[in-house]
């Protein structure tokens, strides 16, 4: 057995059998599964992370079945830095959750709203990571939808954890949001078939996709995608759902679960079509500095905090469509920089937004609401959470010595390396406008020399949480090489 | 025109007809249907797929995939009615708001207070 399908079985079905365990409802089972998920994913991605750098990129034929009958797992560099942001991500957000659903043994009410969550979260967020971590390995395009479905599907649940009729609301929409971009991605799936008879990426990319049948197909998968991923102008769903979900719930959704569709577009646009259009790549990112001004000037004005910070995740996911033009400057070339630089924000927007959710939990746990108001002088009580969270927002706005610096300066050398002027104006805006937002919730947090009155004492283990996943956005910044030399095996077309 | 072209004419038709009416239908239940009809109509292309290429030998690798396709179809649909019954009991209307529902003064807008 190679190292390869070791760590890809590790990856996949240690989460999708923690999911199963956790499913019982013994809170002790409900806990092995949240360590058993953690486990296998952290272990699982650090083994491929090794693999990769050795050997390359590597294959894995399930049970030695390849295609077109058997499923096929891809590890490169893409895949795999993925898999491990989202290990680092959710191995600490399932600690926050243990905490944060209550005290498990004493699940007294299991009818009651926080046993239906604490119930729930668990199965549903482990089969949600099996999902993500299924498709940053997939190999062929039909694999890819049905890792897409149990992402949408246990997303929509999540959400709707959260017994608010807004939250239940925001879940439905956020599914059939959801639901209708899968089928267009199927659609484009069943068009590509129709045309070349085939599902694997390497064979399509070796074909080189084009013509009439194969652009719709990519136009089809591309509206499907944009929609799961909130890209202006489809991102009217995203601030209720996100904002609405459990404190845990929204972390996932903010930093992982919309990366998932994001790395279906890029696999698509570039390992696929080979670039796709040139007028395509400028589109997406004109759409992507859109959702930049357009989620940042919402997010200053919004009133509450989990608001704020999904209307910020709106902004944020807008830089990862600017890398687009960006990466293929002219027909036949590539910029190495934009690649390694989106990603890059992409991955440290993970950890950043995580923190700053987490955190954002913990202060309207505190206070028991989230509007900007209530939490005032929240951070005299809390210093930790409010370190996370202006340590997560510094790293968002791009301040050395985070990894959203990194990313971002590898983002404007590509833009002045190619004089794509526009773009640096909108980086450069939109790291202002997160400055403005992210001090907005500060200034609240330090408003007022007393404390709040009602406060309800936040356990260390929910600030831990949040505090690490800020120190891992600062962090990585500083080991930012490693993850660019893993971003490289493979690159953009790996076949 | 042969009866392979019919299908897949008549699978975009459908796909294109039940994308509408999950646009612009507001009742929830017409929503989840038309949404399970879009699947229908692609499961409808890729039948219709293989033979178009090889008319005497039958592709299993459409059918395998309409088959899960179906199971996810399910899956997707039981999931969707049973948060719409959820809507329905807490809104006492089967239609989603318009527009964003941003109105921080509403009972419940604090997710954090109500979990």
């Amino acid at each position: 057995m190679t190292p390869f399908e070791l760590w890809s079985t590790v990856v996949i079905f240690g989460p999708l059998l923690a999911s199963v365990v956790a499913l019982s409802a013994r809170p002790a089972l409900l806990r092995a599964g949240l360590v058993l998920g953690s486990l296998s994913a952290l272990v699982g991605s650090a083994g491929l992370w090794r693999a990769v750098i050795l050997y390359g990129p590597g294959r894995h034929l399930l049970g030695g079945w390849g295609q077109p009958l058997g499923i096929e797992l891809w590890i490169d560099g893409f895949g795999v830095a993925m898999l491990a942001v989202t290990a680092l991500v959710g191995a600490l957000t399932s600690l926050y959750a243990n905490s944060y659903f209550g005290d498990l043994s004493e699940l007294s009410v299991r009818e009651s709203p926080a046993g239906r969550g604490a119930r729930f979260f668990a199965p549903l967020w482990l089969l949600l990571w099996t999902a993500l971590n299924g498709i940053y390995l997939s190999a062929d395009l039909f694999n890819l939808y049905v890792t897409l479905e149990i992402l949408g599907l246990s997303a929509a649940a999540i959400v709707t954890l959260a017994v608010s009729r807004q939250a239940t609301v925001a879940g439905m929409r956020y599914l059939l949001v959801s639901l209708i971009g899968s089928l267009l991605y199927l659609l484009g799936v069943a068009l590509l078939y129709v045309q070349y008879g085939t599902l694997s990426l390497e064979g399509l990319a070796a074909i080189g996709p084009s013509g009439p049948i194969p652009a719709i197909a990519l136009a089809a998968m591309t509206v499907g995608m944009a929609a799961k991923t909130a890209l202006f102008p489809f991102h009217a769903w995203l601030p209720p759902a996100h904002a609405g979900a459990p404190a845990p719930g929204s972390a996932i959704l903010s930093a992982l679960v919309v990366k998932g569709s994001f790395f279906i577009l890029v696999r698509l646009w570039f390992s696929v079509y080979g670039g796709g259009s040139p007028e395509g790549l400028v589109l997406l990112g004109v759409l992507g500095s859109g959702a930049i001004l357009w989620g940042s000037v919402l997010a200053l004005r919004q009133v509450s905090l989990k608001r704020l910070i999904a209307y910020s995740t709106v902004a944020q996911l807008g830089y990862l469509f600017v890398m687009f033009p960006l990466l293929i400057p002219e027909p036949g070339l590539w910029n190495a920089d934009a690649w390694t630089g989106g990603l890059l924000l992409a991955i440290s927007h993970a950890l950043a937004k995580a923190a700053m959710f987490l955190a954002a939990g913990n202060m309207s746990y505190a206070v028991a609401q989230d509007r900007l108001t209530a939490i005032s002088g929240v951070a005299h009580r809390l210093p930790m959470s409010f370190f996370a969270f202006g340590v997560g927002g510094l790293s968002l706005a791009g301040l050395p010595p985070s990894a959203g610096f990194v990313g971002k300066w590898l983002l404007l050398r590509s833009a002045f390396e190619t004089a794509h002027w526009i773009w640096i104006a909108v980086i450069a805006v939109g790291g202002l406008l997160t400055i403005a937002y992210v001090l907005k919730v500060l200034r609240y947090a330090l408003d007022r020399d007393e404390a709040p009155e009602d406060f309800r004492p936040v356990p260390r283990r929910m600030e831990w949480a949040a505090a690490l996943l800020a120190l891992a956005a600062m962090a990585l910044g500083v080991r930012a090489l490693e993850l660019v030399e893993l971003l490289l095996v493979g690159g953009p077309f790996p076949w | 025109m042969n009866p392979v072209d019919l299908y897949m004419l008549a699978g975009i038709a459908i796909t294109l007809i039940a994308l509408y009416a999950a646009l612009t239908r507001a009742h929830l239940f017409w929503k989840v249907l038309a949404i399970n009809l879009m699947g229908t109509g692609i499961f409808l292309i890729l039948l219709a797929a293989p033979s178009r290429r090889t008319p005497e030998i039958a592709d299993p690798l459409p059918q395998a995939m309409v088959l899960t396709g179906i199971v996810v179809a399910v899956a997707a649909t039981a999931l969707a009615l049973g948060i719409a019954l959820r809507v329905i009991a807490r809104s006492d209307l089967p239609f989603l708001p318009d527009g964003d529902e941003d109105d921080p003064d509403s009972p419940g807008s604090t997710g954090e207070a109500s979990r």
